[in-house]
């Protein structure tokens, strides 16, 4: 009989405590699994808020805040950026598409922005993914609105109800656009970017919010122009807030860059939204580092549970160990004995570990999905969950051979004779 | 040198003790012959555990030689006595003998995979391992119907004998037996030993029985006082703490 099935046979006979102890390592090696899983399709996703945008354009600030505002919504352009440098700078031959976008308003804290249809047809996001609609259709007429799905669901809007949208980015905005009530068309799919929080309007339909306004005040009421009035105005926009801009070559990235931040005309900025975005990672990844952490504590609460339970059999088995010593075992042979058992354990547990982590996978990946846009990939173990399982087996031979080192001095101690 | 052949055992002027100047075994003379069955009294505090500790080689003593086959074992490394014990010494001891998670032919197998020449002394009969546990287990008249019971099921009886024939098994050229028959009952008692006999005889085995109980003396070939070969013996010195002798026992 080897020492393996000697081993097994020793740990089937004591089942319960076994199945225990394989079921703790198991739930801690799921859990780091989990938040390793998590942690990397988070850090795709949000690196991934803007895909197949070359560049974001906008007026002359730091590449951080330009990101803020124009991807995340989070902080205000220093200034706006006039209809003439935007059409001057997309006219260059190297660029294939623009999306302009005007922010600046808001409706009960969901930010506003005014865009065109391109926003639809090139706007991209996580892996090469358009902005869809769950239901209704983009921005038709002037006073149309698109909602992103998180607004939607917590203003508990549906197509065809009726808003008032706010002067702003306040939460309490002191200035409504009440006059100018817009319609909700269409509500977008989650994505699971900021693209889920804001409201989307056309240019035209920002600038008629603002046609009677003078010097960023509201209009006093006899210059005030109705929602019939302004529809029948000229609505070319005068401004935007940024753009985003797809080049027909990303080899001319830079050459453009460059361009925009030599603009004789007015002071620009463009950044590279990737490199950005990965920047801006480094800052906020803090967190899932240290709930990465907190898994492996729990990884190594399950190993040192594993050593009490070895620890406390072992003068249970002192009679055991006197007796197999009796039938001629060697003192290593005991403690081989001790140590496959840690490995016994390791591999049980961390093979138990990954089938809990693919079925609770499989069970939440819709509703995570749906929720919170964000796609959990389900893909065959990689190296690092290979390497995980490797750390966890070489750490549980480590920890094993502390019961292993006292059954082999016990075993030296007790000799033959049978300590009750 | 032909004499040794013939010895199974042979001590000569050795001496052990666990705290050096409290010497708990100091024999002059002690030999056992192939084939014999012993008979070895000892009470508690006649240093008998030692000397199984001595004979089983996981002790050496301080002096002197411990001879078993002609060899001097307490010269051998840790690793050449572990060796030579599997290979060459069956054990049986008091009670709760047998590994509670292994069946019975498990149990009586076990030694064979830690002993060589046990193993390579099976593969002359031709017969396999479980065919040699089950030849055992009969003739120590266990039946087969028991061979697939958890061996906590079986009575302590049944259990000797398992233990007995796990010893046996492979022809190991020493049987000892440590209080094998203490937790059985007087017929049972006699029983087991007339199979122990048989087996030994059969098979050419060389017995040590130790036992404090007398009344069996009559059945061996020979009768040796531990505490009487023993002139460390606590038995004889009343001078030693109670709580040494028990340390001893």
């Amino acid at each position: 009989m080897s020492i393996l099935s000697l081993a097994l046979k020793s740990l089937k006979n004591r089942k319960t405590t076994a199945l225990l102890t394989i079921f703790s390592i198991a739930v801690s090696v799921a859990l780091l699994l989990g938040v390793e899983r998590i942690r990397v399709e988070a850090k795709n996703s949000f690196t991934n808020t803007v895909s197949g945008t070359d560049l974001i354009v906008g007026a002359r600030s730091s590449s951080l805040n330009l990101l803020l505002y124009s991807v995340f919504h989070i902080g205000n352009a220093t200034n706006n950026v006039t209809w003439k440098t935007y059409q001057d700078l997309t006219s260059d031959p190297a660029v294939a598409w623009s999306v302009p976008i005007a922010l600046g308003d808001s409706h009960h804290g969901y930010r506003v922005v005014g865009t065109t249809h391109g926003m639809f047809s090139h706007f991209r996001y996580g892996d090469n993914e358009s902005l869809n609609l769950t239901e209704g259709k983009p921005l038709n007429a002037l006073y149309d609105a698109v909602l992103g799905s998180e607004v939607a669901a917590s203003l508990g809007y549906e197509i065809g109800e009726k808003i008032a949208l706010s002067h702003g980015v306040e939460r309490k905005s002191l200035q409504s656009h009440d006059d100018k009530p817009f319609t909700v068309t269409g509500i977008l799919k989650p994505t699971g970017t900021p693209m889920d929080r804001v409201i989307m309007i056309s240019l035209q339909g920002i600038e008629a919010l603002h046609i009677d306004w003078a010097n960023g005040a509201p209009p006093i009421s006899a210059f005030s122009v109705s929602a019939e009035q302004a529809e029948a105005m000229n609505l070319s926009p005068t401004s935007v807030t940024a753009y985003f801009v797809g080049l027909k070559s990303r080899i001319a990235a830079f050459r453009y860059q460059r361009k925009v931040n030599e603009y004789r005309q007015e002071a620009m900025t463009a950044i590279l939204p990737g490199v950005a975005l990965q920047e801006l990672w480094q800052l906020v990844g803090t967190a899932e580092k240290a709930l990465l952490v907190v898994s492996v504590m729990v990884v190594l609460a399950g190993l040192m549970g594993m050593l009490t339970t070895i620890l406390t059999s072992l003068n249970e088995r002192r009679r055991e160990m006197a007796i197999l010593r009796s039938a001629g075992a060697r003192p290593v042979h005991i403690f081989t004995l001790m140590i496959t058992e840690s490995v016994v354990y390791a591999i049980a547990g961390t093979l138990l570990g990954f089938l809990i982590l693919y079925g609770l996978l499989f069970a939440v990946q819709p509703v995570v999905q749906q929720m919170l846009g964000l796609h959990l990939a389900i893909s065959a173990p990689g190296t690092f969950e290979a390497s995980l399982a490797g750390m966890i087996i070489v750490c549980a031979i480590v920890l094993g051979m502390i019961p292993a080192w006292r059954a082999y001095k016990n075993s030296l101690a007790d000799g033959l004779t049978i300590r009750v | 040198m032909t004499d040794s052949r013939s010895h199974i055992i042979e001590l000569s002027a050795i001496e052990f003790s666990w705290k050096a100047g409290l010497p708990v075994l100091d024999i002059p003379e002690l030999t056992v012959s192939r084939g014999e069955k012993v008979f070895v009294r000892g009470p508690s505090g006649s240093g008998k555990t030692t000397l199984l500790g001595l004979l089983g080689g996981v002790i050496t003593p301080q002096r002197g030689q411990v001879k078993v086959l002609g060899s001097d074992i307490s010269r051998f490394s840790p690793v050449q006595r572990d060796r030579f014990r599997a290979d060459h010494i069956g054990f049986i001891f008091q009670m709760f003998n047998l590994i509670p998670y292994l069946s019975v032919i498990e149990n009586v197998t076990l030694p064979l995979s830690f002993a060589k020449e046990r193993k390579s002394n099976l593969a002359g009969s031709a017969r396999s391992e479980q065919d040699e546990a089950r030849r055992l287990l009969k003739h120590l008249e266990l039946d087969d119907s028991l061979l697939h019971r958890p061996v906590t099921e079986l009575s302590i009886g049944q259990q000797q004998r398992v233990a007995a024939a796990r010893a046996l098994i492979g022809k190991p050229d020493l049987i000892i037996a440590d209080e094998p028959t203490s937790a059985l009952d007087t017929d049972t008692r006699e029983a087991f030993i007339n199979l122990l006999f048989a087996e030994c005889q059969a098979a050419g085995n060389t017995l040590l029985f130790v036992s404090h109980d007398q009344g069996l003396e009559t059945l061996f070939d020979r009768s040796i006082a531990l505490n009487e070969i023993n002139r460390a013996s606590q038995c004889r010195t009343t001078a030693t703490p109670v709580s040494k002798a028990m340390e001893v026992a």
